[in-house]
């Protein structure tokens, strides 16, 4: 709500404290301030007119002719194309060298031959929204109700020097959508009790009750449900200064009666409602829930299919207002309106807030109703609004108030421990203090031995317990004065967790191999999630999603990267090599969590390096993946353990080149390149991805490393080429070496691959190098020479290896 | 001529023929040719048999100490001409050192995992620990535990992605501390923790809305844990992070879960509090929300509020590199433009 100053100081004085000065302080103490608005920001020379006579433009069957006083010593001409400019109007003139609204400059000028002093304005040319421009100026310039004095400024007389401090309150404070509530706000922190003219109504003799009976049949949402009758009001256009109350706080006013409705519930936050009293067909009022497909036409026209979560005033038959939302077309106020029924009334927060929802009819009135009111002015706001119906509609009060329901919260008594709030908050606050921010709050209190008995005011319903004194306690002594200290007490330790480390560690090695770290998204659509997965689990669905684009939860990591790697290539990035850690999700059922696998994956396409002056650059291959693998299973102590298997079971993966990883006799994970068919579906160059299940890392046992002493011996290297069948693995021959070489070998290394004609259809030669060492003595050539023996026996027995 | 007087030429002329060689293999040589056997100081060490018993040790003397002279001016022209051979063999060598060097890349870590990384080794150091927790929450953990009841407006469906009626994309990273508490045996100690993760709403993407960000939550309970801690560690954080010239403000707000609430501004980093467009205008900006945990979330979670209290503070790394490096458009976290990415290679620690 947008606090007017000016109005503010009717009940606090500020002391002419500056308005932004007085929101900064707000915002440290109580309610954050989003803006102090100027209304009069960025304009000049807009003054008072008085129009002395018109004629028509003699080439335009539009524009008018005016001759306008503007305290000179004589008139000017202004041409104006308002339909509503008439002789003997006071009006807002932008003169030559004005700035009006959006920094736009008035210059003389002439339109169509004829000479024109300035400008004739509407509101909405001096700023204002078209949402607040009384209906009968929002087509046409606007005209003052009384003269004004001719030459003046026009902001003050249209309210425009009033600053507005706009509150941006948090749920719990919606005791200040009323300026009663922000001048207590206010008056706490500048230590004064605001004041509040009693209201006083004189009543007729005619009784409400017997003008009207009222039933409440849902007591329970309905705490509060009270009316009275105001007989022959006068519809009129409300006074300026209470239309520029309304403006200034986003309402347009409509006239007198409805005005007054409004003004009150920026005055009390009490929302009411006018009902057109000779409009109801019966005057049984019934307060009860709607029926299914119950229709009621609102005051913005709309035609709403109500539900039975609905609440609805009847005139014991049909609706004639959605509750605490929107009055009905048929019973509303108009200029023939004679007879009003005025409601005050306390709606269940809740209920009116999915009305709204439901509806999509978001009021000032939902709003309150939804955040929580003052239930102790429900009946004064009433009153309130009859006396000033009385004051400016000449309305004759009814005598009484009809009441439906009448529920009053009780006042809660809350034990304040003065020990308590400086344990909470690491000061010294005295007793004394403490009892003195309750007297500037406005709470009553005892003062008992060692603790406060305060009793808590039923316009304060966010307080419930010692720790909301607290922090009332704590705001307005200040957060400035709070002491800066760092928890004592028992040392803790603070260390990752073996799962962090890991993933700290893995991640660092492969950005040491020059991969990118990215973030992708975990929610993916349907396609994506459950793409590059072994097994098929269920998909996990949003209920609502925003888009299909993000409905699904990712059961890998690769689609996330495939989309990366469109993004980048989009953009002319064609060298991709990205990783990501994250989770995926593996559905269990529909009660459970899923089972949320710490996961890392990675996607390389184009060059790994780049080309420059010293030679080519290099495109990315499946040993070029490998060797990034195979150094990030040696950093954690498992390349040992890890064995790739040539495999075809994901789809979108190269049947040909893509191998599943085992950790021992688990799945570790895959790396493949793409198929090409979904690579060309994707419109996707040549790429490689690989993934992998960090808990499969994790589970693994590995031994204490036991450090060795470098050997004091020297090692002994022998080469072997053998010619076998294509469809003989590397990892076939190695196994046999290691097999058959003794306990000596300590390293194979493969060192060339060769097919050709020479050597045969279905052949390849592949050399190796073969290491020997005995830790303890120097191997002799015997034994080298024995366990080469061995070696190519093996080779010979099992692949009909020819040795070279 | 006397045998000194050849010995004496003999010098001479060999020192002259040393100095002006210019090649290592003519100055062997002259090696061979003075000093050698059938060389002239020999041939005249011979004819020292026609001298006098008393000449000839004067003569022998002398004799040597030319064989001397000439050996050290051959090992000093072939130190000289050594040395010139290496120069001139280095001068052959020299490269280009403005030629670039061969290109050798390493990956840049996502700024946002920077940003955490950088968070939790600082609480780390100050005895936190670390907890991960679920990114599908139960309404139970994400909202009940959390003291927002059904109802709540926080709870709108507009809000949260839920899966089925209890299952949701975690909101906030907060259940995880209701998840810790339980856990906790307060009889080994206070919990101090930190918990990073991804969190979810239910938004349309724009350049200040993402469906998927990050947060960071913080907890610490124990006896006697104050507000004043609480100021005192976010001052730790802030200036941290954002420097160590910034200046930390609260404000007061509001949480379901913590009582008193505040906000947390810092005092702006780019103006150092003189007001400019990054903090527009006020000299400070909002960077995270904070405060006392609610006695609910204590006896939601068994923990008696009576003994134990303490703070919880809720921050979003996203929103903080946006203030830091002046990013403006939150989806370029979550797009991976590498060229956005490479940027931050330089903050990695």
């Amino acid at each position: 709500m947008k606090i007017s100053y000016q109005w503010l100081n009717q009940f606090v004085d500020t002391e002419k404290i500056d308005p932004q000065k007085l929101a900064d302080q707000v915002s440290l103490t109580g309610i954050e301030v989003a803006s102090v608005i100027a209304p009069d920001a960025g304009l000049k020379k807009i003054v008072v007119g008085h129009i002395l006579s018109t004629k028509p433009h003699p080439d335009s069957d539009h524009l008018t002719l005016c001759q306008v006083d503007i305290g000179a010593s004589e008139p000017v001409q202004i041409v104006c194309g308002a339909p509503n400019v008439a002789a003997d109007q006071y009006v807002i003139v932008a003169l030559p060298g004005a700035r009006i609204a959006d920094n736009v400059k008035i210059k003389r000028g002439k339109m169509r031959g004829e000479a024109s002093e300035g400008m004739i304005c509407a509101l909405q040319e001096i700023g204002f929204s078209d949402s607040v421009v009384p209906k009968e100026f929002q087509n046409g310039i606007y005209v003052f109700p009384n003269p004004e004095p001719v030459g003046e400024s026009v902001f003050e007389y249209l309210g425009m020097t009033d600053r507005l401090i706009d509150f941006d309150i948090t749920p719990n404070r919606a005791d200040t959508l009323g300026m009663h509530g922000a001048a207590w706000e206010v008056g706490a922190m500048l230590h004064k009790r605001p004041q509040f003219p009693a209201v006083e109504i004189s009543e007729g003799n005619t009784k409400t009750s017997d003008l009207l009976n009222v039933t409440v049949e849902n007591k329970e949402a309905v705490p509060q449900y009270l009316l009275k009758v105001v007989q022959n009001v006068n519809v009129q256009p409300s006074p300026l200064w209470l239309q520029i109350r309304l403006w200034n706080n986003g309402v347009r006013p409509i006239n007198n009666v409805v005005d007054v409705t409004n003004y009150v519930m920026l005055e009390y936050g009490q929302p009411l409602h006018a009902f057109d009293y000779d409009k109801l067909t019966s005057h049984e009022i019934l307060v009860r829930q709607a029926h299914d497909h119950e229709q009621l036409v609102t005051l913005d026209g709309e035609k709403c299919e109500l539900v039975a979560d609905d609440i609805v005033i009847t005139d014991g038959q049909d609706p004639v207002a959605l509750a605490g939302t929107m009055g009905g077309l048929n019973s509303e106020i108009t200029a023939a309106t004679k007879n009003i029924v005025i409601e005050s009334a306390v709606f269940n927060g809740t209920s009116i807030r999915k009305t709204a929802q439901r509806h999509n009819l978001h009021t000032e009135a939902t709003i309150r109703f939804e955040k929580g009111i003052d239930e102790s002015s429900t009946e004064e706001a009433l009153q309130r609004a009859v006396q000033l119906m009385g004051e400016l509609a000449n309305g004759q009060s009814s005598q009484g108030v009809l009441v439906g329901n009448q529920v009053i919260p009780v006042a809660k008594e809350i034990v304040v421990v003065p020990k308590h709030v400086n344990h909470v908050l690491g000061t010294e606050i005295s007793a004394a203090q403490m009892a003195s921010i309750m007297d500037d709050l406005g709470f009553a209190h005892q003062d008992q031995t060692d603790q406060l008995l305060v009793t808590v005011p039923i316009r304060r319903w966010d307080i419930f317990i010692e720790a909301d004194l607290i922090e009332e306690i704590a705001r307005l002594y200040g957060y400035d004065k709070l002491p800066s200290t760092l928890p004592v007490g028992a040392q803790t330790i603070g260390a990752f967790n073996t799962k962090q480390t890991l993933i700290r560690k893995v991640k660092k090695l492969l950005l040491a191999n020059g991969l990118d770290e990215v973030i992708s998204y975990a929610l993916v659509n349907e396609q994506e999630a459950s793409a590059f997965t072994y097994e098929q689990t269920a998909d996990i669905k949003l209920a609502w999603p925003m888009t299909q684009d993000h409905a699904y939860l990712r059961q890998n990591l690769i689609s996330g990267l495939l989309n990366d790697l469109q993004y980048n290539l989009a953009r002319k990035q064609n060298d991709v090599q990205i990783f990501e850690q994250g989770n995926v999700f593996h559905k269990i059922n529909d009660e459970q969590q899923p089972n949320e696998i710490p996961t890392l994956a990675a996607l390389w396409s184009g060059q790994v390096s780049a080309a420059s002056w010293l030679g080519k650059s290099q495109a990315v291959d499946f040993y070029y993946v490998k060797g990034v693998l195979t150094d990030l299973f040696e950093n954690l102590g498992i390349a040992d353990l890890v064995t790739y298997q040539a495999d075809a079971a994901i789809p979108e993966l190269h049947p040909g080149r893509t191998a599943k990883l085992l950790l021992g006799d688990q799945v570790l994970g895959f790396v493949g390149e793409l198929h090409p068919t979904f690579q060309h579906e994707l419109n996707l160059p040549e790429a490689y991805v690989m993934q992998l299940n960090l808990d499969v890392i994790l589970a693994q046992d590995l031994p204490v490393l036991v450090s060795q002493a470098a050997p004091k011996y020297p090692a002994v290297e022998r080469d072997l080429a053998l010619i076998v069948h294509q469809q003989v693995t590397n990892a076939e021959v190695v196994n046999a070496i290691k097999a058959a070489a003794g306990k000596y070998l300590t390293n194979v290394q493969i060192f060339d691959v060769f097919t050709g004609e020479n050597i045969g259809l279905h052949k390849q030669s592949l050399a190796y190098r073969l290491h020997f060492q005995n830790p303890e003595a120097t191997l002799t050539d015997e034994q080298v020479t024995n366990a080469m023996a061995k070696v190519t026996a093996k080779l010979q027995t099992d692949f009909a290896a020819q040795i070279r | 001529m006397s045998l000194k007087d050849q010995l004496e030429q003999l010098r001479r002329k060999g020192v002259q023929d040393i100095s002006e060689t210019d090649s290592q293999k003519r100055l062997n040589e002259i090696r061979v040719k003075l000093l050698g056997k059938k060389g002239p100081i020999t041939e005249v060490l011979r004819g020292m048999k026609d001298l006098t018993p008393a000449e000839r040790p004067t003569v022998g003397a002398y004799a040597n100490e030319i064989k001397q002279d000439i050996a050290e001016a051959i090992d000093q022209r072939l130190h000289e001409l050594n040395k010139v051979a290496l120069q001139h063999r280095l001068q052959h060598e020299t490269v280009d050192v403005t030629l670039p060097g061969r290109p050798i890349k390493t990956g840049t870590p996502h700024i946002l995992n920077q940003m955490i990384d950088d968070i939790e080794e600082l609480f780390i150091g100050l005895g936190y620990q670390v907890v991960d927790g679920p990114e599908v929450e139960t309404d139970h953990y994400n909202f009940e535990m959390m003291n927002i009841p059904k109802n709540h407006p926080a709870r709108d469906m507009q809000d949260t992605f839920y899966i089925t009626k209890e299952l949701l994309m975690r909101t906030q990273t907060s259940p995880n501390q209701a998840r810790t508490l339980e856990k906790h045996d307060f009889s080994q100690g206070p919990l101090k923790m930190i918990s990073p993760g991804r969190v979810y709403r239910r938004d349309n993407d724009d350049a200040t809305h993402s469906h998927q960000f990050t947060q960071i939550e913080g907890l610490v309970i124990d006896k006697h844990v104050t507000m004043a801690d609480l100021k005192g560690t976010l001052e730790v954080l802030a200036k941290h992070v954002f420097g160590e010239e910034r200046k930390i403000r609260l404000r007061p707000s509001y949480f379901p879960f913590t009582e008193p609430s505040i906000e947390v501004d810092i005092s702006c980093f780019a103006c150092g509090g003189e007001g400019c467009k990054v903090c527009k205008y006020t000299g400070w900006i909002e960077v995270l929300g904070a405060g006392m945990v609610h006695p609910n979330v204590l006896k939601n979670v068994g923990v008696d509020p009576e003994v134990y209290g303490g703070f919880a503070f809720g921050l979003g790394p996203d929103r903080f590199a946006m203030l830091k490096y002046g990013i403006n458009d939150i989806r370029q976290f979550y797009q991976n433009d590498l060229r956005f990415l490479h940027q931050f290679q330089q903050e990695a620690k």
